[in-house]
């Protein structure tokens, strides 16, 4: 029993499990169990492993996603491996003033401010402020002409819980100290511009 | 000839039986048996808690001192049994709190068990001992504050690899200072610290502790002085391995451990650093079980540990032991019983470390003793399993996972029939066998052909079609578990097959291709078995008879009521095949 067409197959399978009719082939694949997942989760690609953290910039899910309960490992272990691994997860809540959801990334993917900027100019390129606004954000040398010119700040708060602008530390020190993200209208950034302005007129 | 002896010589003739099997067999002999036997059944096993009920136990056994009891079925543990399913300890402690006030030992494993039923074990029972918990989930640190508090007898609290919702750790502290008759303590599982202070003179007044497993946030730096308060454990589980390297702390460490003289098993070892390794080495040459499974360091230090540990029997290790590691093992370890290597990275596509077949093959050709396997690797070929088969014909457990589980050969790229085909057919004492990689039916035929002495069989994505299935229920004499998933066997082989299950403790399927029609019928032609069909989907019915089910457990049962505490998503069948859902 083939699935005749791409367009066929998605909603067949999400409806019910292939039917054993006599005569066909009914061994079910295991890369099909997969891409069923995958087609039906596009976006909400389960974590990925700490060890393909290149991939994961780019939209494609990897090749060898999660079925359910497979390979075999109880969650105990799971949970305490994922803990251990040198690169553990470290997901934080990122809003966007004017967007209607907060979102939520894995600081731990990405190797730099850059990287960071890139996929979240992908995940808010719906809202309304458009492609551009977002993706310049974090570039730390644009910092100052976003300051002078854009309607966006980005901030984050800090495990002391103080509310830092983006940008001035290290990456590696950012991932480590960073609990949440918020991109700022500019028009409320207020109190943290005066301080930035003023690092920035020190580096110059 | 029954009654020519008294009953109190009976008795004690039947003292000496432990075995459940003897027991069974004794009670079968004639009705006076029957009953002199069981009024001096002082401990049972229930191997599916479903398959009788408490009341049923009660009546039949009215003095009872230690139960043991299983809940889910085995594939729960990878997610595969929906949340809310079933298996509730309550039910039980309940009822068994109003009819055995001498009961002394609990052990459960993949149950349910919530903080009102641990209090109401710690307030019901006078001279409550043991207390083992494994793999089960529902409860909080409150409840084992409870068990602490008030179990004045306690020797064993052992809360294997369950689920416990953290809130403090607090709970240790309940232990009375007037508590000294602690021999096991296992709380491994548990994330919170505890008072070190109370834990140091919980161990100083437990002069018989012969097991005590630390959680990871017991810092190594905590462990001489546990350890020296307690040089007769038997049993040690460690908390964190790593602290800065410092020689004061090691040499305390290595102090501490050379006055252990009888310490036989080492685990816990999370987040070590190799440099203390060298600490334990006074004591290696006892150890009989290592588990190093959550150890994430290389093979080198890994190989250094081991070839200090010559009599080792069992070693749980993780795959950063290399193929070169495993070589280093069997060269040492001629003793070794059990081996089983864990993934360290069990989602990634791509090989992180060089562990292969080859490792198993070195172990299978080097250990003589070697029984029990369990394996995960990323490659196999039928080649290697041969070799194997004809290596050690001794095995007992053989559990392989390749992390593709639909892998062919990876030298030839067929199927792994022949492999596992030689599995079954030299290792005549085979009691448990897990398969994966590329299947055909042709595996079943051999497993149905010569593994005679199988109880347990774990399938995953394998076979062609019903016959696969027909194979095994058809020719494995001794089966008591099977357990498959996303395999195409459906309706044919199951209901040919229907007398068979009232052999076995059960069958689970989930994602195969069995119908709701099936599963009526089969309910309805077997009244001794319950049919759950355990589909998240909404009611069966709405869906046309022919449309597979996603899951379905089958088990037997003495209890002839349907289950009561089903869940929306659970149905079962009863005889006259009308549905009947919550």
């Amino acid at each position: 029993m083939g699935m005749e067409s791409d367009e066929n197959r998605l909603e067949y399978e999400e409806t019910e499990l292939r039917l054993g009719l006599p005569g066909g082939s009914l061994k079910r694949e295991f890369s099909q169990t997969i891409d069923l997942k995958l087609n039906l989760n596009a976006s909400m690609a389960s974590p990925p492993s700490p060890h393909q953290q290149q991939e994961k910039i780019t939209a494609k899910p990897p090749a060898k996603a999660q079925v359910v309960g497979w390979p075999p490992v109880r969650s105990f272990r799971k949970n305490t491996l994922a803990v251990q691994s040198a690169a553990a997860a470290a997901f934080i809540k990122v809003s966007l003033d004017g967007a209607p959801y907060l979102r939520k990334v894995d600081l731990k993917m990405y190797n730099s401010y850059q990287q960071l900027s890139e996929a979240l100019g992908k995940m808010f390129s719906s809202s309304t402020i458009g492609d551009c606004g977002v993706k310049e954000l974090m570039s730390e040398s644009k910092l100052i002409d976003l300051l002078n010119g854009s309607d966006y700040v980005p901030t984050y708060q800090d495990k002391d819980g103080d509310w830092m602008l983006v940008g001035d530390v290290p990456w590696e020190m950012f991932v480590d100290s960073c609990k949440r993200l918020r991109i700022m209208k500019s028009s409320e950034a207020i109190g943290l511009a005066p301080r930035a302005a003023e690092k920035c007129k020190n580096r110059a | 000839m029954a009654y020519s002896f008294p009953e109190e010589v009976l008795e004690h003739v039947f003292s000496f039986l432990s075995s459940d099997r003897d027991r069974n067999a004794v009670s079968l002999v004639c009705k006076s048996w029957y009953d002199i036997e069981r009024w001096c059944r002082r401990r049972i096993f229930v191997g599916n808690c479903y398959a009788v009920s408490p009341e049923i136990v009660i009546r039949r056994f009215p003095e009872l001192r230690a139960v043991e009891m299983k809940g889910k079925p085995h594939f729960a543990d990878f997610n595969l049994v929906p949340e809310g399913w079933g298996a509730y300890a309550y039910p039980w402690i309940a009822a068994m709190a109003e009819a055995y006030p001498f009961l002394e030992e609990i052990k459960l494993k993949r149950m349910v068990v919530t903080d009102e039923s641990l209090e109401l074990i710690s307030k019901s029972y006078k001279n409550f001992k043991v207390l083992v918990l494994t793999s089960c989930e529902g409860f909080t640190t409150d409840g084992l504050a409870s068990i602490a508090a008030n179990c004045r007898h306690l020797r064993e609290l052992d809360l294997r690899e369950s689920e416990v919702e953290d809130l403090s750790g607090h709970w240790l502290s309940h232990f009375p200072d007037s508590c000294t008759s602690l021999v096991s303590l296992n709380m491994s599982c548990l994330g919170s610290e505890v008072s070190f202070s109370a834990l140091e003179r919980l161990v100083a007044r437990s002069p018989n502790l012969r097991t005590l497993r630390l959680n990871r946030a017991v810092p190594l730096e905590r462990l001489a002085n546990l350890i020296r308060r307690a040089p007769q454990l038997v049993e040690l589980g460690t908390g964190a391995y790593s602290a800065e390297i410092r020689s004061d702390t090691f040499s305390n460490l290595a102090d501490a451990f050379s006055a252990c003289k009888q310490l036989k098993t080492l685990s816990g070892f999370w987040d070590v650093v190799p440099s203390y390794l060298p600490a334990m080495y006074s004591v290696c040459s006892g150890i009989t079980s290592l588990n190093l499974s959550y150890a994430a360091i290389p093979s080198s230090d890994l190989v250094k540990l081991i070839n200090q540990c010559q009599n080792l029997q069992r070693l749980w290790v993780l795959d950063y032991i290399e193929d070169s590691g495993l070589d280093a093992l069997a060269a040492s370890c001629k003793g070794l019983q059990e081996l089983r290597v864990f993934p360290s990275d069990p989602f990634g596509a791509e090989p992180n470390v060089p562990l292969t077949e080859q490792g198993l093959v070195s172990v299978s050709e080097g250990c003589p003793k070697l029984e029990s396997v369990l394996y995960f690797c990323r490659q196999m070929s039928n080649a290697a399993l041969i070799a194997i088969a004809k290596n050690r014909p001794n095995f007992i457990r053989f559990r392989l996972c390749i992390i593709d589980p639909q892998a062919p050969d990876y030298l030839t790229l067929e199927p792994l029939d022949t492999g596992f085909g030689a599995i079954v057919e030299n290792c005549k004492e085979l009691r448990r066998l897990s398969m994966t990689g590329l299947l055909t039916d042709r595996v079943f035929k051999y497993i149905g052909s010569h593994a005679k002495k199988l109880e347990m069989l774990s399938v995953a994505f394998a076979g062609d079609s019903d016959l696969g299935l027909h194979h095994v229920l058809s020719g494995c004499d001794s089966l008591r578990k099977l357990e498959i998933r996303d395999c195409p066997f459906g309706d044919k082989a199951l209901l040919a097959n229907a007398a068979k299950l009232e052999t076995m403790r059960s069958l689970w399927m989930s994602s195969c291709f069995v119908s709701f029609g099936a599963c009526k019928l089969l309910a309805q032609k077997m009244p001794r078995l319950n049919v759950e069909v355990i589909d998240e989907r909404g009611p069966p019915e709405s869906r046309p008879e022919g449309c597979s089910v996603e899951r379905v457990y089958v088990y037997r049962t003495v209890d002839s009521r349907q289950r009561l505490d089903r869940p929306d998503f659970v149905w079962t069948l009863d005889e006259d095949s009308s549905l009947r859902y919550s």
